[in-house]
Protein backbone atom coordinates (compact mmCIF):
# COMPACT_ATOMS: atom_id res chain seq x y z
CA UNK A 1 0.00 0.00 0.00
CA UNK A 2 1.54 3.33 -0.97
CA UNK A 3 1.41 6.55 0.95
CA UNK A 4 2.00 9.81 -0.86
CA UNK A 5 4.44 12.25 0.69
CA UNK A 6 5.11 10.22 3.81
CA UNK A 7 6.72 12.09 6.70
CA UNK A 8 8.48 8.96 7.94
CA UNK A 9 9.69 6.11 5.80
CA UNK A 10 11.59 3.14 7.20
CA UNK A 11 13.60 0.88 4.96
CA UNK A 12 14.42 -2.61 6.14
CA UNK A 13 14.60 -1.35 9.72
CA UNK A 14 15.85 -3.81 12.30
CA UNK A 15 16.28 -2.98 15.96
CA UNK A 16 18.22 -5.07 18.44
CA UNK A 17 18.81 -5.43 22.16
CA UNK A 18 22.24 -7.04 22.12
CA UNK A 19 21.77 -10.24 20.11
CA UNK A 20 18.00 -10.12 20.33
CA UNK A 21 16.28 -8.79 17.24
CA UNK A 22 13.16 -6.98 18.46
CA UNK A 23 12.19 -5.31 15.15
CA UNK A 24 12.57 -7.38 12.00
CA UNK A 25 13.01 -5.81 8.57
CA UNK A 26 10.24 -3.27 8.81
CA UNK A 27 9.60 -1.18 5.71
CA UNK A 28 6.75 1.26 5.98
CA UNK A 29 5.61 4.82 5.35
CA UNK A 30 3.81 7.06 7.81
CA UNK A 31 1.47 9.64 6.29
CA UNK A 32 1.82 13.30 7.26
CA UNK A 33 -0.78 15.11 9.41
CA UNK A 34 -2.62 11.90 10.14
CA UNK A 35 -2.94 9.70 13.19
CA UNK A 36 -1.30 6.32 12.82
CA UNK A 37 -1.89 3.63 15.43
CA UNK A 38 0.66 0.91 16.21
CA UNK A 39 -1.04 -2.23 17.45
CA UNK A 40 -0.08 -5.75 18.31
CA UNK A 41 0.19 -8.17 21.18
CA UNK A 42 2.36 -7.39 24.17
CA UNK A 43 6.06 -7.71 23.44
CA UNK A 44 5.71 -7.46 19.68
CA UNK A 45 7.96 -4.40 19.52
CA UNK A 46 5.62 -1.41 19.38
CA UNK A 47 7.52 0.56 22.00
CA UNK A 48 10.81 -0.43 20.44
CA UNK A 49 9.97 0.82 16.95
CA UNK A 50 8.43 3.99 18.37
CA UNK A 51 11.63 4.70 20.26
CA UNK A 52 13.61 4.16 17.05
CA UNK A 53 11.75 7.03 15.43
CA UNK A 54 13.21 9.61 17.82
CA UNK A 55 16.49 7.80 18.46
CA UNK A 56 15.58 7.01 22.07
CA UNK A 57 16.15 3.31 21.39
CA UNK A 58 19.92 3.75 21.48
CA UNK A 59 19.78 4.92 25.12
CA UNK A 60 19.18 1.34 26.23
CA UNK A 61 22.59 -0.25 26.87
CA UNK A 62 23.40 -2.70 24.10
CA UNK A 63 20.64 -1.48 21.81
CA UNK A 64 21.38 -0.84 18.13
CA UNK A 65 19.72 -0.64 14.71
CA UNK A 66 20.26 -1.43 11.09
CA UNK A 67 18.41 -0.14 8.05
CA UNK A 68 17.20 3.36 7.34
CA UNK A 69 14.61 5.75 8.77
CA UNK A 70 13.85 8.75 6.61
CA UNK A 71 12.25 11.83 8.11
CA UNK A 72 11.19 13.44 4.81
CA UNK A 73 14.46 13.05 2.90
CA UNK A 74 16.93 12.76 5.72
CA UNK A 75 18.04 9.50 7.27
CA UNK A 76 17.66 10.19 10.97
CA UNK A 77 20.09 7.41 11.84
CA UNK A 78 22.75 9.59 10.23
CA UNK A 79 21.58 12.78 11.92
CA UNK A 80 22.47 14.31 15.25
CA UNK A 81 19.97 12.65 17.64
CA UNK A 82 19.36 15.99 19.34
CA UNK A 83 18.06 17.50 16.10
CA UNK A 84 15.89 14.43 15.49
CA UNK A 85 14.33 14.74 18.93
CA UNK A 86 13.58 18.44 18.43
CA UNK A 87 11.52 17.47 15.40
CA UNK A 88 9.99 14.30 16.80
CA UNK A 89 8.41 14.78 20.23
CA UNK A 90 7.33 12.05 22.58
CA UNK A 91 4.67 11.43 25.22
CA UNK A 92 5.31 8.52 27.54
CA UNK A 93 3.08 5.85 29.00
CA UNK A 94 3.39 7.24 32.51
CA UNK A 95 2.99 11.01 32.91
CA UNK A 96 6.42 12.41 33.72
CA UNK A 97 6.38 16.14 34.41
CA UNK A 98 9.60 17.44 35.94
CA UNK A 99 8.94 17.41 39.70
CA UNK A 100 11.23 20.37 40.44
CA UNK A 101 9.49 22.65 37.96
CA UNK A 102 6.29 24.69 37.94
CA UNK A 103 3.58 24.05 35.36
CA UNK A 104 4.84 27.06 33.43
CA UNK A 105 8.43 25.86 33.43
CA UNK A 106 7.38 22.34 32.51
CA UNK A 107 5.67 23.59 29.38
CA UNK A 108 8.74 25.63 28.46
CA UNK A 109 11.19 22.90 29.46
CA UNK A 110 12.18 22.32 25.83
CA UNK A 111 13.59 25.86 25.81
CA UNK A 112 14.75 26.29 29.40
CA UNK A 113 16.67 23.03 29.61
CA UNK A 114 18.49 23.95 26.42
CA UNK A 115 19.38 27.35 27.86
CA UNK A 116 17.36 29.16 25.15
CA UNK A 117 16.33 32.56 26.48
CA UNK A 118 12.87 33.78 25.57
CA UNK A 119 11.40 37.22 26.08
CA UNK A 120 8.71 37.23 28.76
CA UNK A 121 5.86 37.91 26.31
CA UNK A 122 7.08 35.26 23.92
CA UNK A 123 7.44 32.69 26.70
CA UNK A 124 3.94 33.51 27.93
CA UNK A 125 2.57 33.19 24.41
CA UNK A 126 4.25 29.82 23.73
CA UNK A 127 3.11 28.52 27.10
CA UNK A 128 -0.50 29.55 26.60
CA UNK A 129 -0.58 28.27 23.03
CA UNK A 130 0.81 24.88 24.00
CA UNK A 131 -1.54 24.53 26.97
CA UNK A 132 -4.50 25.47 24.78
CA UNK A 133 -3.50 22.89 22.19
CA UNK A 134 -3.27 20.34 25.00
CA UNK A 135 -6.74 21.40 26.24
CA UNK A 136 -5.33 22.21 29.66
CA UNK A 137 -5.23 26.00 29.62
CA UNK A 138 -8.56 26.66 31.32
CA UNK A 139 -7.76 24.29 34.15
CA UNK A 140 -4.30 25.63 34.98
CA UNK A 141 -4.22 29.25 33.83
CA UNK A 142 -4.47 30.49 37.42
CA UNK A 143 -1.98 28.06 38.92
CA UNK A 144 0.82 28.24 36.38
CA UNK A 145 3.35 28.77 39.13
CA UNK A 146 2.51 25.68 41.11
CA UNK A 147 4.42 22.43 40.76
CA UNK A 148 3.31 20.27 37.85
CA UNK A 149 3.25 17.21 40.06
CA UNK A 150 0.25 18.59 41.99
CA UNK A 151 -2.01 17.96 39.01
CA UNK A 152 -4.14 14.85 38.52
CA UNK A 153 -2.79 12.03 36.37
CA UNK A 154 -4.82 13.07 33.34
CA UNK A 155 -3.83 16.71 33.74
CA UNK A 156 -0.19 15.69 34.12
CA UNK A 157 -0.39 13.73 30.89
CA UNK A 158 -1.86 16.72 29.08
CA UNK A 159 0.89 18.84 30.62
CA UNK A 160 3.40 16.44 29.09
CA UNK A 161 1.63 16.77 25.75
CA UNK A 162 1.83 20.57 26.07
CA UNK A 163 5.52 20.28 26.89
CA UNK A 164 6.11 18.21 23.76
CA UNK A 165 4.02 20.56 21.58
CA UNK A 166 5.70 23.73 22.88
CA UNK A 167 8.79 23.13 20.75
CA UNK A 168 6.65 22.70 17.60
CA UNK A 169 7.61 19.16 16.63
CA UNK A 170 6.65 17.78 13.24
CA UNK A 171 5.73 14.43 14.71
CA UNK A 172 4.36 13.46 18.11
CA UNK A 173 5.01 9.91 19.30
CA UNK A 174 2.68 8.60 22.01
CA UNK A 175 3.32 5.32 23.78
CA UNK A 176 0.05 4.14 25.31
CA UNK A 177 -0.61 7.66 26.59
CA UNK A 178 -3.89 6.76 28.28
CA UNK A 179 -3.08 3.40 29.82
CA UNK A 180 -2.46 4.99 33.24
CA UNK A 181 -5.60 7.14 33.12
CA UNK A 182 -9.27 6.80 34.00
CA UNK A 183 -11.98 6.73 31.28
CA UNK A 184 -12.79 10.43 31.52
CA UNK A 185 -9.18 11.54 31.23
CA UNK A 186 -8.74 8.99 28.44
CA UNK A 187 -11.62 10.52 26.51
CA UNK A 188 -10.15 14.01 26.91
CA UNK A 189 -6.83 12.85 25.49
CA UNK A 190 -8.52 11.05 22.62
CA UNK A 191 -10.44 14.20 21.67
CA UNK A 192 -7.22 16.10 21.92
CA UNK A 193 -5.48 13.72 19.51
CA UNK A 194 -8.23 14.15 16.94
CA UNK A 195 -7.98 17.96 17.26
CA UNK A 196 -4.21 17.93 16.95
CA UNK A 197 -3.88 16.06 13.71
CA UNK A 198 -4.34 19.17 11.62
CA UNK A 199 -1.15 20.58 13.05
CA UNK A 200 1.08 17.61 13.76
CA UNK A 201 1.59 14.03 12.65
CA UNK A 202 0.75 11.61 15.45
CA UNK A 203 1.88 8.04 15.96
CA UNK A 204 0.18 6.34 18.88
CA UNK A 205 0.79 2.94 20.41
CA UNK A 206 -2.36 1.51 21.86
CA UNK A 207 -3.68 -1.76 23.21
CA UNK A 208 -7.17 -0.46 23.11
CA UNK A 209 -8.89 -1.43 19.87
CA UNK A 210 -11.88 0.91 20.20
CA UNK A 211 -9.42 3.71 20.92
CA UNK A 212 -7.46 2.96 17.76
CA UNK A 213 -10.75 2.96 15.89
CA UNK A 214 -11.79 6.32 17.32
CA UNK A 215 -8.58 8.27 16.86
CA UNK A 216 -6.52 6.79 14.07
CA UNK A 217 -6.62 7.14 10.31
CA UNK A 218 -4.05 4.45 9.64
CA UNK A 219 -3.04 1.37 11.58
CA UNK A 220 0.02 -0.82 11.65
CA UNK A 221 -0.20 -4.30 13.08
CA UNK A 222 2.99 -5.85 14.48
CA UNK A 223 3.58 -9.43 15.46
CA UNK A 224 6.83 -10.76 16.96
CA UNK A 225 8.77 -7.80 15.65
CA UNK A 226 7.42 -7.96 12.13
CA UNK A 227 5.08 -5.54 10.46
CA UNK A 228 2.20 -7.77 9.46
CA UNK A 229 -0.20 -5.28 8.02
CA UNK A 230 -0.50 -1.57 7.38
CA UNK A 231 -3.46 0.34 6.02
CA UNK A 232 -6.36 2.67 6.69
CA UNK A 233 -7.81 1.81 10.08
CA UNK A 234 -11.37 1.41 8.84
CA UNK A 235 -10.24 -1.02 6.18
CA UNK A 236 -8.08 -3.05 8.52
CA UNK A 237 -10.80 -3.30 11.13
CA UNK A 238 -13.49 -4.41 8.74
CA UNK A 239 -11.42 -6.43 6.36
CA UNK A 240 -8.05 -7.55 7.73
CA UNK A 241 -5.86 -9.19 5.10
CA UNK A 242 -3.67 -11.26 7.36
CA UNK A 243 -5.15 -14.01 9.53
CA UNK A 244 -2.95 -12.92 12.46
CA UNK A 245 -4.44 -9.44 12.33
CA UNK A 246 -7.89 -10.89 12.29
CA UNK A 247 -7.15 -13.11 15.26
CA UNK A 248 -5.82 -10.15 17.20
CA UNK A 249 -8.75 -7.92 16.32
CA UNK A 250 -11.23 -10.57 17.35
CA UNK A 251 -9.44 -10.99 20.63
CA UNK A 252 -7.95 -14.47 20.11
CA UNK A 253 -4.72 -13.26 21.67
CA UNK A 254 -3.57 -10.10 23.33
CA UNK B 1 -16.82 -24.57 75.12
CA UNK B 2 -17.54 -20.92 75.32
CA UNK B 3 -15.61 -20.80 78.53
CA UNK B 4 -12.42 -22.37 77.15
CA UNK B 5 -12.53 -19.97 74.23
CA UNK B 6 -12.70 -17.11 76.64
CA UNK B 7 -9.77 -18.41 78.66
CA UNK B 8 -7.74 -18.86 75.51
CA UNK B 9 -8.56 -15.36 74.41
CA UNK B 10 -7.47 -13.97 77.76
CA UNK B 11 -4.22 -15.89 77.59
CA UNK B 12 -3.53 -14.65 74.06
CA UNK B 13 -4.12 -11.11 75.21
CA UNK B 14 -1.78 -11.48 78.16
CA UNK B 15 0.87 -13.06 75.95
CA UNK B 16 0.55 -10.15 73.57
CA UNK B 17 1.02 -7.66 76.35
CA UNK B 18 4.03 -9.45 77.77
CA UNK B 19 5.74 -9.50 74.39
CA UNK B 20 4.90 -5.88 73.78
CA UNK B 21 6.34 -4.86 77.15
CA UNK B 22 9.51 -6.89 76.50
CA UNK B 23 10.01 -5.23 73.14
CA UNK B 24 9.48 -1.80 74.66
CA UNK B 25 12.06 -2.46 77.35
CA UNK B 26 14.55 -3.83 74.82
CA UNK B 27 14.04 -0.77 72.66
CA UNK B 28 14.73 1.56 75.55
CA UNK B 29 17.94 -0.16 76.69
CA UNK B 30 20.19 1.08 73.87
CA UNK B 31 18.88 4.60 74.37
CA UNK B 32 19.84 4.61 78.06
CA UNK B 33 23.59 5.24 77.66
CA UNK B 34 22.82 8.02 75.21
CA UNK B 35 20.63 9.80 77.72
CA UNK B 36 23.05 9.16 80.57
CA UNK B 37 25.84 10.71 78.52
CA UNK B 38 23.75 13.71 77.52
CA UNK B 39 22.59 14.16 81.10
CA UNK B 40 26.11 13.99 82.49
CA UNK B 41 27.37 16.33 79.83
CA UNK B 42 24.84 18.98 80.66
CA UNK B 43 25.18 18.46 84.40
CA UNK B 44 28.93 18.98 84.32
CA UNK B 45 29.19 21.48 81.50
CA UNK B 46 26.19 23.74 81.80
CA UNK B 47 27.89 25.87 84.47
CA UNK B 48 30.70 26.87 82.09
CA UNK B 49 28.29 28.15 79.48
CA UNK B 50 28.05 31.91 79.50
CA UNK B 51 28.27 34.67 76.96
CA UNK B 52 31.90 35.19 77.88
CA UNK B 53 32.58 31.53 77.24
CA UNK B 54 31.60 32.04 73.61
CA UNK B 55 33.19 35.46 73.10
CA UNK B 56 36.50 35.22 74.99
CA UNK B 57 39.78 33.63 74.12
CA UNK B 58 41.31 30.99 76.37
CA UNK B 59 42.95 32.39 79.47
CA UNK B 60 46.58 31.45 80.18
CA UNK B 61 46.96 28.36 82.36
CA UNK B 62 46.25 29.10 85.99
CA UNK B 63 44.21 32.20 85.31
CA UNK B 64 40.46 31.88 85.79
CA UNK B 65 37.85 32.62 83.09
CA UNK B 66 38.54 32.59 79.40
CA UNK B 67 36.43 31.19 76.59
CA UNK B 68 36.59 29.05 73.53
CA UNK B 69 35.93 31.59 70.79
CA UNK B 70 39.03 30.59 68.85
CA UNK B 71 38.02 26.93 68.85
CA UNK B 72 34.47 27.64 67.64
CA UNK B 73 35.72 29.91 64.87
CA UNK B 74 38.46 27.40 64.06
CA UNK B 75 36.02 24.53 63.77
CA UNK B 76 33.89 26.53 61.35
CA UNK B 77 36.93 27.55 59.27
CA UNK B 78 38.48 24.08 59.16
CA UNK B 79 35.21 22.29 58.43
CA UNK B 80 34.18 25.00 55.95
CA UNK B 81 37.46 24.73 54.05
CA UNK B 82 37.21 20.96 54.09
CA UNK B 83 33.71 21.16 52.60
CA UNK B 84 34.88 23.66 50.00
CA UNK B 85 37.60 21.24 48.94
CA UNK B 86 35.68 18.02 49.35
CA UNK B 87 32.07 18.65 48.35
CA UNK B 88 32.35 19.83 44.72
CA UNK B 89 34.64 17.01 43.57
CA UNK B 90 32.63 14.46 45.54
CA UNK B 91 29.39 15.55 43.90
CA UNK B 92 31.06 15.45 40.50
CA UNK B 93 32.38 11.98 41.21
CA UNK B 94 28.93 10.89 42.39
CA UNK B 95 27.41 12.25 39.18
CA UNK B 96 30.07 10.42 37.19
CA UNK B 97 29.32 7.11 38.90
CA UNK B 98 25.56 7.40 38.59
CA UNK B 99 25.23 8.97 35.12
CA UNK B 100 28.36 8.15 33.16
CA UNK B 101 30.51 5.40 34.66
CA UNK B 102 27.62 3.16 35.72
CA UNK B 103 28.78 -0.44 35.37
CA UNK B 104 32.15 0.28 33.72
CA UNK B 105 35.33 -1.17 35.17
CA UNK B 106 36.64 2.27 36.06
CA UNK B 107 33.44 3.13 37.92
CA UNK B 108 33.74 -0.07 39.93
CA UNK B 109 37.31 0.84 40.77
CA UNK B 110 36.26 4.31 41.95
CA UNK B 111 33.50 2.76 44.08
CA UNK B 112 35.92 0.28 45.59
CA UNK B 113 38.40 3.04 46.45
CA UNK B 114 35.63 5.09 48.06
CA UNK B 115 34.49 2.14 50.14
CA UNK B 116 38.03 1.32 51.22
CA UNK B 117 38.73 4.93 52.13
CA UNK B 118 35.59 5.03 54.21
CA UNK B 119 37.06 2.29 56.34
CA UNK B 120 40.52 3.84 56.86
CA UNK B 121 41.00 4.86 60.53
CA UNK B 122 40.89 8.62 60.89
CA UNK B 123 44.30 8.75 62.57
CA UNK B 124 45.81 7.27 59.40
CA UNK B 125 44.13 9.95 57.34
CA UNK B 126 45.72 12.48 59.69
CA UNK B 127 49.10 10.97 58.89
CA UNK B 128 48.40 11.20 55.17
CA UNK B 129 47.54 14.90 55.50
CA UNK B 130 50.68 15.35 57.59
CA UNK B 131 52.79 13.87 54.80
CA UNK B 132 50.98 15.77 52.04
CA UNK B 133 50.62 19.22 53.61
CA UNK B 134 52.42 19.66 56.92
CA UNK B 135 55.75 18.28 55.70
CA UNK B 136 55.97 20.32 52.49
CA UNK B 137 54.80 23.53 54.20
CA UNK B 138 57.08 22.91 57.13
CA UNK B 139 54.45 23.68 59.78
CA UNK B 140 51.11 22.70 61.20
CA UNK B 141 48.16 24.50 59.64
CA UNK B 142 44.39 24.63 59.52
CA UNK B 143 44.70 23.85 55.84
CA UNK B 144 46.31 20.51 56.63
CA UNK B 145 43.44 19.74 59.00
CA UNK B 146 40.95 20.65 56.31
CA UNK B 147 42.69 18.37 53.82
CA UNK B 148 42.44 15.50 56.32
CA UNK B 149 38.74 16.16 56.95
CA UNK B 150 38.07 16.58 53.22
CA UNK B 151 39.61 13.15 52.59
CA UNK B 152 37.29 11.79 55.25
CA UNK B 153 34.14 13.29 53.79
CA UNK B 154 34.82 12.61 50.11
CA UNK B 155 33.91 8.90 50.08
CA UNK B 156 30.73 9.54 52.07
CA UNK B 157 29.50 12.30 49.79
CA UNK B 158 30.50 10.41 46.63
CA UNK B 159 28.51 7.36 47.58
CA UNK B 160 25.42 9.17 48.89
CA UNK B 161 25.34 11.39 45.80
CA UNK B 162 25.53 8.34 43.58
CA UNK B 163 22.80 6.51 45.50
CA UNK B 164 20.48 9.51 45.50
CA UNK B 165 20.92 10.24 41.80
CA UNK B 166 20.30 6.61 40.94
CA UNK B 167 16.91 6.98 42.61
CA UNK B 168 15.93 9.70 40.14
CA UNK B 169 13.45 7.91 37.84
CA UNK B 170 14.86 7.15 34.41
CA UNK B 171 11.63 8.36 32.89
CA UNK B 172 12.61 11.94 33.81
CA UNK B 173 15.94 11.60 32.00
CA UNK B 174 14.08 10.29 28.97
CA UNK B 175 11.54 13.12 29.14
CA UNK B 176 14.39 15.59 28.92
CA UNK B 177 16.32 13.72 26.24
CA UNK B 178 13.16 13.36 24.16
CA UNK B 179 12.92 17.16 24.10
CA UNK B 180 16.29 17.24 22.36
CA UNK B 181 18.23 18.22 25.45
CA UNK B 182 21.84 16.94 25.38
CA UNK B 183 22.77 14.35 27.99
CA UNK B 184 25.07 16.57 30.05
CA UNK B 185 22.42 19.28 30.26
CA UNK B 186 19.87 16.67 31.27
CA UNK B 187 22.16 15.58 34.08
CA UNK B 188 22.81 19.12 35.30
CA UNK B 189 19.32 20.56 34.85
CA UNK B 190 17.01 17.62 35.51
CA UNK B 191 18.78 14.81 37.36
CA UNK B 192 20.81 16.93 39.77
CA UNK B 193 17.99 19.33 40.77
CA UNK B 194 15.62 16.38 41.25
CA UNK B 195 18.11 14.72 43.58
CA UNK B 196 19.38 17.96 45.13
CA UNK B 197 17.63 17.60 48.47
CA UNK B 198 19.08 14.13 48.88
CA UNK B 199 22.55 15.26 47.86
CA UNK B 200 22.38 18.09 50.39
CA UNK B 201 21.30 15.66 53.07
CA UNK B 202 24.35 13.53 52.32
CA UNK B 203 26.62 16.56 52.56
CA UNK B 204 25.14 17.57 55.93
CA UNK B 205 25.60 14.09 57.32
CA UNK B 206 29.22 14.10 56.15
CA UNK B 207 29.84 17.53 57.66
CA UNK B 208 28.31 16.42 60.96
CA UNK B 209 30.60 13.42 60.92
CA UNK B 210 33.84 15.33 60.37
CA UNK B 211 32.97 18.22 62.71
CA UNK B 212 33.62 16.04 65.73
CA UNK B 213 36.79 14.35 64.49
CA UNK B 214 39.85 14.78 66.69
CA UNK B 215 42.44 12.33 65.47
CA UNK B 216 42.92 13.77 61.97
CA UNK B 217 43.50 17.23 63.47
CA UNK B 218 46.09 16.24 66.10
CA UNK B 219 49.14 16.66 63.93
CA UNK B 220 47.65 18.79 61.19
CA UNK B 221 45.67 21.75 62.59
CA UNK B 222 47.44 20.98 65.86
CA UNK B 223 45.66 23.56 68.02
CA UNK B 224 46.44 27.11 68.99
CA UNK B 225 45.60 29.02 72.18
CA UNK B 226 45.40 32.27 70.22
CA UNK B 227 42.90 33.61 67.76
CA UNK B 228 43.76 33.18 64.11
CA UNK B 229 41.82 33.36 60.88
CA UNK B 230 44.81 32.37 58.76
CA UNK B 231 44.41 28.87 57.38
CA UNK B 232 48.16 28.57 56.97
CA UNK B 233 48.67 28.87 60.74
CA UNK B 234 48.01 26.22 63.35
CA UNK B 235 44.40 26.65 64.43
CA UNK B 236 42.24 25.52 67.30
CA UNK B 237 39.10 23.47 66.88
CA UNK B 238 36.49 22.26 69.35
CA UNK B 239 37.55 18.60 69.38
CA UNK B 240 41.22 19.61 69.78
CA UNK B 241 40.40 21.97 72.61
CA UNK B 242 38.35 19.31 74.36
CA UNK B 243 41.19 16.82 73.94
CA UNK B 244 43.90 19.19 75.14
CA UNK B 245 41.90 20.57 78.05
CA UNK B 246 40.86 17.22 79.36
CA UNK B 247 44.48 16.01 79.26
CA UNK B 248 45.63 19.10 81.17
CA UNK B 249 46.28 19.17 84.92
CA UNK B 250 43.97 22.19 85.45
CA UNK B 251 40.59 21.61 86.97
CA UNK B 252 38.91 24.68 85.45
CA UNK B 253 40.08 23.48 82.01
CA UNK B 254 38.36 20.17 82.63
CA UNK B 255 35.29 22.16 83.42
CA UNK B 256 35.62 24.12 80.18
CA UNK B 257 36.14 20.89 78.24
CA UNK B 258 32.65 19.83 79.39
CA UNK B 259 31.24 23.16 78.24
CA UNK B 260 32.98 22.87 74.86
CA UNK B 261 31.59 19.33 74.52
CA UNK B 262 28.07 20.68 74.88
CA UNK B 263 28.77 23.21 72.13
CA UNK B 264 30.24 20.57 69.83
CA UNK B 265 27.43 18.09 70.45
CA UNK B 266 24.85 20.79 69.82
CA UNK B 267 26.44 21.69 66.47
CA UNK B 268 26.56 18.05 65.38
CA UNK B 269 23.01 17.45 66.60
CA UNK B 270 21.70 20.47 64.71
CA UNK B 271 23.38 19.27 61.52
CA UNK B 272 21.84 15.86 62.00
CA UNK B 273 18.40 17.29 62.63
CA UNK B 274 18.70 19.49 59.53
CA UNK B 275 19.60 16.47 57.43
CA UNK B 276 16.68 14.52 58.92
CA UNK B 277 14.25 17.28 58.02
CA UNK B 278 15.61 17.41 54.48
CA UNK B 279 15.48 13.64 54.18
CA UNK B 280 11.87 13.66 55.26
CA UNK B 281 11.13 16.23 52.58
CA UNK B 282 12.62 13.87 49.99
CA UNK B 283 10.44 11.05 51.22
CA UNK B 284 7.39 13.31 51.22
CA UNK B 285 7.90 14.34 47.62
CA UNK B 286 7.95 10.84 46.20
N1 LIG C 1 15.66 -3.18 27.46
C1 LIG C 1 15.44 -4.34 26.83
N2 LIG C 1 16.38 -5.29 26.79
C2 LIG C 1 16.18 -6.46 26.17
N3 LIG C 1 15.04 -6.78 25.56
C3 LIG C 1 14.05 -5.88 25.55
C4 LIG C 1 14.19 -4.61 26.19
N4 LIG C 1 13.04 -3.92 26.02
C5 LIG C 1 12.23 -4.73 25.33
N5 LIG C 1 12.82 -5.90 25.02
C6 LIG C 1 12.24 -7.00 24.25
O1 LIG C 1 11.91 -6.52 22.98
C7 LIG C 1 10.65 -7.02 22.57
C8 LIG C 1 9.73 -5.89 22.23
O2 LIG C 1 9.48 -5.13 23.38
P1 LIG C 1 8.56 -3.83 23.35
O3 LIG C 1 8.69 -3.19 24.68
O4 LIG C 1 8.90 -3.02 22.18
O5 LIG C 1 7.12 -4.46 23.19
P2 LIG C 1 5.70 -3.75 23.16
O6 LIG C 1 5.08 -4.13 21.89
O7 LIG C 1 5.85 -2.30 23.42
O8 LIG C 1 4.96 -4.45 24.35
P3 LIG C 1 3.85 -3.86 25.34
O9 LIG C 1 2.60 -3.86 24.58
O10 LIG C 1 3.81 -4.86 26.44
O11 LIG C 1 4.30 -2.52 25.78
C9 LIG C 1 10.13 -7.88 23.71
O12 LIG C 1 10.38 -9.22 23.39
C10 LIG C 1 10.96 -7.46 24.89
O13 LIG C 1 11.19 -8.56 25.74
MG1 LIG D 1 5.20 -0.98 25.04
Amino acid sequence: MSIENPIFRTEDLCAYYGDFMAIKHVTMSIPEKKVTAFMGPSGCGKTTILRCLNRLHELTPGAWYSGKIFLRDQDILEMDPILVRRKVGMVFQKPNPFPTMTIYDNVLAGYKLLGIRLKKEEADRICEEALRKAALWDEVKDILHRRGTFLSGGQQQRLCIARALAVNPEVLLMDEPTSALDPKATLQIENLIVDLKNTVTIIIVTHNMPQAGRVSDYSAFFYLGELVEFGPTAEMFTNPKDPRTEEYLTGKFS
Amino acid sequence: MNNTNNVRYQWRRTKNQIILATIAVLAIIPAIPLFVILFQLFQKGISSLSIDFFLNLPAPPGEPGGGIKNAIVGTFIIVGLASLMGVPISIMAGIYLSEYGKESKFAHLVRMCADIFQGVPSIVIGIIAYAWVVKPLGKFSALAGSVALAIMMIPVVVRTTEEVLRLVPNILREASLALGVPYWRTVLKVVLPTGMVGVTTGVLIAVARIAGETAPLLFTAFGNPFMTYNPLEPMNALPLLIFNYSMSPYEDWWQQAWGASIVLITIVLLLNIASRILARRVAGEK
